[in-house]
Parts: C-alpha cells; sequence; structure tokens
C-alpha cells in the first residue's frame, strides 16, 4: 500500500463494544435486509464505537460493506440520536461562554484551559511501547485530519469560507498529493512498523478517543454546528505548534523514523499559520458575519480542550503517569 | 472587507499571503513555500524565519 490509498474502504470492521454495536455492525456485515429495531445503548463505550462507524461511512466507508449503507434509514437514525446525545452530554458539561474578547483574547483563554500534556511527556520521559501506543491511537484522527471541517466549507459566507479554504489547501498538501497532511501521517505510521490505514487501531481506541473524533465528526457533519466545528479548529490548530515541537523531540530522543518526526515538523510551522487565520479569517469573521453563532464557536473550542485533556488522563493514567 | 497580504498579528507573527522572499540577519533567502506563511516578530522562534508559536511563552509585555 502506498500513502496515497489511505483513503479507501480497506479497513475490516470494528469489533463491537455491546448490544447497539452489535446490531448495527451485524447489519452492516452481512444482514442488510435486517429489519428489527436496534436496541438502545448499553454503555458510552457501545454509542461511541456505534457512531465512529456510523460516521465512517460518510468518509471512505469499509471493505464489503454496500456504499447504500450511509443513507439505511434505520441506521441514520441511530446517527442522529447518537450525536444529539453526544451534543447534550458535551454542552452539560460546558461552562459557558467566557467573558473574553475572541479576537484579542482566544489564545491566551486556550492557554489557561491547557491539561495534561501528552507531548510534554513523549518529550522528555515516555518509552518507545508508550509513544507507539499513542502513535496508533492517534491515527484513528490524524488519518481524517481536515476533512471533517472541508464539510464546512459551503456553509460559509465569503470571507470565512475563502480563509477556510486557503488553510484547507495548505492541509491538502497544496495540490501535491504527498505533502498531504494525512498521507505524512501514513508514511510515518509505516516507517514506524505501524499499519497505515484508516481506522486499524480503532479497536484498541479508548472511549475518550472515539468521542474526541466522533464530536469532530458531528460538528462537521451537521450545518447548524458549523460554527462550533470552526471554534474546534481554531483551539485544535492553537494548541499544535509548541506541542508538535515537544512531540518532533521525542521521537527523535526515542530514535523513531524521519518520516514520522517530519510529520511533526512540518506542523511546528503549518499551524504557527493556521491557527493565526482560524482565528482572525475564520472565527472572527464569521461572528462579524453572523454574530448569534459566537457562542457555538467558544463551544467547539471548549470541546476540543476538554476532550483532549479527557484523552491525554486515560493514557497517562494507563501509563501509569499521575 | 479587503484582504491584506501582509498582516501584524497583534502580539504574535507576521503573515504574507501568497509567494514571498524573506530575507534573514545573514542575508540568507527564504522563499515562502505556503499559502499563507507566518514571519516570527518575537526573535525567539526555533524555525526562524517563520514562527514556531514561541510567542506564546513569553509574558505579553515582551511579545510584538
Amino acid at each position: 500500500m502506498t500513502c496515497a490509498d489511505t483513503c479507501i474502504g480497506v479497513t475490516a470492521l470494528p469489533k463491537p463494544r455491546g448490544r447497539l454495536s452489535e446490531s448495527v455492525l451485524a447489519r452492516l456485515g452481512d444482514q442488510p435486509t435486517h429489519a428489527t429495531g436496534l436496541p438502545v445503548p448499553e454503555s458510552e463505550e457501545d454509542a461511541a464505537i456505534t457512531l465512529w462507524t456510523l460516521h465512517e461511512l460518510s468518509y471512505c466507508g469499509f471493505e464489503d460493506v454496500d456504499d447504500g449503507a450511509e443513507r439505511d434509514p434505520d441506521l441514520f437514525r441511530v446517527r442522529c440520536v447518537l450525536e444529539d446525545d453526544l451534543e447534550r452530554r458535551l454542552r452539560s458539561r460546558w461552562p459557558g461562554v467566557p467573558d473574553v474578547h475572541l479576537a484579542t483574547g482566544f489564545f491566551d483563554w486556550v492557554a489557561a484551559h491547557d491539561g495534561p500534556s501528552l507531548a510534554r511527556f513523549v518529550q522528555t520521559k515516555a518509552t518507545e511501547d508508550q509513544v507507539l501506543d499513542l502513535l496508533r491511537i492517534r491515527s484513528v484522527y490524524h488519518l481524517k485530519e481536515a476533512d471533517p471541517t472541508a464539510w464546512v466549507i459551503p456553509r460559509l459566507p465569503a470571507g470565512p469560507k475563502a480563509a477556510l479554504v486557503e488553510l484547507q489547501y495548505d492541509e491538502y498538501g497544496a495540490g501535491d498529493p504527498e505533502r498531504l497532511h494525512h498521507a505524512l501521517w501514513a508514511r510515518g505510521m509505516e516507517a514506524s512498523g505501524l499499519r497505515p490505514e484508516t481506522g486499524a487501531y480503532v479497536d484498541e481506541a479508548p472511549v475518550e478517543v472515539l468521542e474526541q473524533n466522533n464530536a469532530l465528526s458531528a460538528f462537521g457533519l451537521q450545518r447548524r454546528l458549523r460554527a462550533a466545528a470552526l471554534g474546534h479548529l481554531a483551539a485544535f490548530e492553537a494548541t499544535s505548534s509548541l506541542p508538535s515541537r515537544r512531540m518532533a523531540q521525542g521521537l527523535e530522543r526515542l530514535g523513531f523514523p524521519a518520516e514520522m518526526v517530519a510529520y511533526y515538523t512540518e506542523h511546528v510551522e503549518a499551524d504557527a499559520v493556521h491557527e493565526q487565520v482560524a482565528l482572525r479569517d475564520i472565527c472572527v469573521r464569521l461572528v462579524e458575519d453572523e454574530p448569534r453563532l459566537e457562542p457555538d464557536v467558544w463551544f467547539g473550542a471548549w470541546a476540543c480542550l476538554e476532550l483532549e485533556n479527557r484523552t491525554a488522563r486515560r493514557l497517562l493514567d494507563s501509563w501509569g503517569v499521575s | 472587507m479587503s484582504r491584506p497580504d501582509v498582516y501584524l498579528c497583534p502580539g504574535g507573527p507576521m503573515l504574507l499571503r501568497g509567494e514571498h522572499v524573506v530575507v534573514d540577519d545573514d542575508g540568507t533567502e527564504h522563499p515562502t513555500t505556503r499559502p499563507v506563511s507566518a514571519v516570527c516578530r518575537c526573535h525567539k522562534s526555533r524555525s526562524k524565519p517563520w514562527c514556531d508559536g514561541t510567542h506564546k511563552l513569553l509574558p505579553e509585555r515582551l511579545r510584538p
């Protein structure tokens, strides 16, 4: 497989994590005419792997699953219920719009919400096995990278739309498939002896990681949540440049291949640009055009930081690091 | 609203849109390679002449 081939439906379906995912996966796998009602999720894990699987139908799909499954009305209904439930849980934890000026106070607000840093741990202390754990889990996100946000483009007024395309053009390699960010990631995975294809390690992903991915897909897929998708983008970019430097240093410390290091060094400079564009030219201009969307910009930004903090705590706990 | 080719981010880098060549203190030429590039203004970047986000670690009075 080459890196350019990563977005083909090569991934097998994930393993179920409860009654709902069992039913949905059975329906996708070998029982296309299965007509009985689908059960409610038995846990957050069950809900999260189900929603991840249903979202995947709108990205690259799965080997051996009919492309028409994306629009199966019963499955689509499940997707909507699970997305609404995830959003409701996030909004119930959200402290609300902060008393901060978006254009001038956003970066300091992000810095104040920084949680435990996986990048700092990788930089100085992590073992090779811990970093391999992290890369496998991060691959669920990095093989999509800019894709969920691309769905927002047609829903924006001219100013933020042009700026988002400008940012995405860089994410997608500025016309060169070899520089496409998720191709850089796939090359780094292969060089590190890991599988580069979409979803290869989703069965290892804890619920926190699945929800992190599901929230981003849910924001991207729903026009109503377009401002949350862009707030998420701004917070993600604002927490990428310096941590990417730390990741690169940690990978070099442990002797990881140059291709994996290169993914992170690319993001040091790229995201120092993207964080400025995402805030000033995309979010601030969107709010100037549509002031009623400002709360969702903050909600999306908070969700990005909150979900990353939960993921970091979960992984550090699993490694016995307090 | 106009779309500037050069934008000075308060407390942060200078954004350059399009193709430019940046000359550093040693006279070395650095052509831009992205649709938008960020040039360091805090003098602390480890990727000079490009911004690497280091300005965010500086106290406010030392930011550009």
